[in-house]
């Protein structure tokens, strides 16, 4: 089983199998915890929800005489339907339309931030471990993991209170101006990069340590490795032997827990959405904490799922084709 | 061992300032006010009568936050020390039989980290009663994993070692040969497990309770942020609320991040100043992150 197709099909299947457990989950969770939440549920909206509304909820969380299996293929079905259920929060919107809604703003916040912590920490951890026992080997992990002891969601509290309201450098509420309406024009362009600066800024300070450290370890392994002495022998310039033979070869396991870390980043901007405002997946969360919207609920921690699945089948593929070592 | 780990001066300074933290949580409590009275006009910046002034509740600050040193470092430390047993069992298990047993318990694991932690533990926290039991399930049941397939992979080099075998050839059970023969082996890497289980627990625990999952009537760290903000702290620049109880949050994460990396300098010679021994050396153990 070598190649890279083979190993293909494998992680593939992995991911399938991690999407079922993620399924099967959001079917057992409601079904195995004490008390009965579809009974709160039905009492608080008995009057507002139409009949037909609380026959399919009822359905949802199992509040049914059908025998189990029917009910889990039934499940199963729906979801693969894009049938969600109705959120309560936001009734009578449908939960895939309540998601919808914030998903793409979540991705652009989370995306961004990653992104850049990423490569902003692999930079100054590489940097770091060039120049070691300089100034920025010596300050920078310790400083940066005393930020990142910080809760994401605090420092974007901080963020808030100081730069926001006290400074009134940044807007500190939602995604984009009032004054604009979401489209490809320049204003709004503005709105929504001004917008994002603070909830993407205060993540990637939160985050940029753990890289700083993964790379500068990493980067002192292979620069004493026979192939970066050997560059050295042959008198290669220094910023090439940085660039083509240390960096490029200390970046694999960087970005092998870079897939982990987009679950952990993920997280984090559902915190940091909360104190902003920000109009994505944790403000919807929220909603549907303190709204006790449990199909709301569960159909976040659905699409999250599956986007954190996608994402992390997207790093595999990256490092199938960028290292040949792991197509075993 | 714990010489070298105190002459290392990351390691030392993070002893030092854990050790006071625990102390705070242990004595703190008796000494400070009551916690839930009304002391004095709300939002109230600090005063020489209450150092760290009150919040929205007319609450002391600082009463408020020394007592959530107890709630949450202990309930931080017990998940810490569950989730690495846990994990150490699993990952023990599937490192010492390997097979089809490995194949299977890996899958687990596998799974268990690719689904992304917050939003599971919303869903379960949000369908179990509120209360400290109920946080340590949720805490434990999406925290095990991360430790399981560490454990595994040191399990895995340990089982080929003569003295495994000669244990088993004496008859020992495999559960014995675990937990008395293999794991004691790694004690630094499940000393640091703790550590990081422990940093991940009060992270964890702190993000539930902001969001309002969690005991709204206790007092913890995360519960102080969540009333915070719920009292529009921000709003009207009433930082005294949440500075305190974000830094205690910090220090505490910093103390173990430090310790832990002492404990990586003591323990991983690849690490250590000077060491120049050719390939790539052992990794250092990898960082966990929390929101």
């Amino acid at each position: 089983m070598t190649g890279l197709l083979p190993t293909l099909l494998r992680r593939l299947g992995f991911y399938a199998l991690a999407t079922w457990a993620a399924l099967t989950l959001n079917f057992v969770v409601p079904r195995l915890m004490p008390g009965d939440p579809a009974q709160a549920i039905f009492a608080r909206f008995q009057g507002s929800l139409d009949p037909a509304a609380l026959d399919a909820m009822r359905t949802a969380f199992g509040v049914s005489d059908t025998p189990i299996w029917s009910q889990y293929f039934q499940y199963l079905l729906h979801t693969a339907q894009g049938e969600l259920g109705t959120s309560l929060v936001y009734f009578p919107a449908p939960v895939t339309e309540v998601i919808g809604t914030g998903l793409l703003w979540t991705v652009f916040l989370a995306g961004v931030s990653v992104v850049v912590a990423f490569l902003v920490g692999s930079a100054l951890g590489a940097w770091a471990a060039w120049r070691r026992g300089g100034w920025l080997d010596r300050i920078g992990p310790p400083l940066l993991a005393l930020i990142g002891a910080f809760p994401y969601f605090w420092l974007a509290m901080v963020a808030v209170w100081a730069l926001g309201f006290q400074l009134g450098w940044f807007p500190v509420r939602h995604a984009y101006g009032v004054d604009v309406s979401p489209g490809w024009s320049l204003a709004f362009l503005v709105s929504m990069t001004q917008h994002a600066v603070l909830p993407a800024g205060t993540m990637v300070l939160a985050s940029l340590g753990g890289w700083l450290l993964t790379m500068r370890n990493t980067m002192v392994g292979v620069l004493d490795t026979d192939a970066v002495r050997y560059a050295h022998i042959r008198g290669l310039p220094p910023h090439r032997i940085l660039w083509h033979y240390a960096v490029r070869n200390a970046m694999l396991p960087s970005l092998t827990s870079f897939g982990m870390a987009i679950g952990f980043v993920l997280s984090g901007a559902l915190l940091t959405e909360i104190v902003f405002g920000y109009p994505g997946q944790g403000y919807l969360l929220l909603q549907a904490v303190r709204g006790q919207d449990y199909p709301l609920l569960q159909g976040l921690f659905l699409t999250i799922s599956l986007a954190v699945l996608a994402a992390n089948f997207g790093v595999d593929v990256l490092t199938l084709a960028l290292d040949p070592r792991t197509r075993r | 061992m714990m010489r070298a780990l105190w002459e290392n001066p990351q390691a030392r300074a993070g002893l030092v300032v854990f050790g006071a933290m625990l102390a705070v949580a242990l004595v703190g409590p008796f000494l400070v006010a009551d916690p839930d009275a009304f002391v004095a006009r709300p939002l109230s910046p600090p005063s020489m009568d209450h150092l760290l002034g009150t919040t929205g509740q007319g609450q002391d600050v600082l009463a408020q936050t020394v007592v959530g040193a107890r709630t949450t470092l202990g309930l931080g430390v017990l998940v810490g020390l569950l989730v690495v047993a846990i994990g150490s069992v699993v990952g023990g298990l599937a490192g010492y039989f390997g097979g089809k047993v490995d194949e299977l318990l890996s899958l687990l694991i596998n799974v268990s980290l690719v689904l992304p932690g917050l939003p599971l533990m919303v869903v379960l926290a949000a369908y179990l009663p509120a209360g400290p039991g109920s946080m340590a399930a949720v805490l434990v049941v999406t925290g095990w994993a991360w430790n399981a397939r560490v454990v595994r992979s040191q399990v895995l080099s340990l089982r080929k070692r003569d003295f495994v075998d000669a244990a088993i050839v004496a008859g020992e059970s495999p559960l014995r040969v675990l937990v008395v023969e293999i794991l004691p082996n790694m004690a630094s890497l499940l000393g640091g497990a703790v550590i990081g289980a422990t940093t991940y627990a009060i992270g964890a625990q702190v993000g539930l309770e902001f969001l309002g999952l969690g005991d709204l009537s206790a007092i913890t760290w995360g519960t102080n942020l969540y009333w915070a903000t719920n009292d529009s702290a921000l709003l009207t620049g009433s930082w005294w609320t949440f500075v305190p109880t974000g830094a205690a949050i910090a220090l505490t994460g910093f103390a173990l991040a430090l310790l832990n990396f002492g404990l990586d300098g003591v323990t991983n010679p690849a690490l250590a100043a000077g060491a120049g021994t050719g390939a790539p050396g052992p990794q250092p153990t990898p960082v966990r992150r929390s929101p």
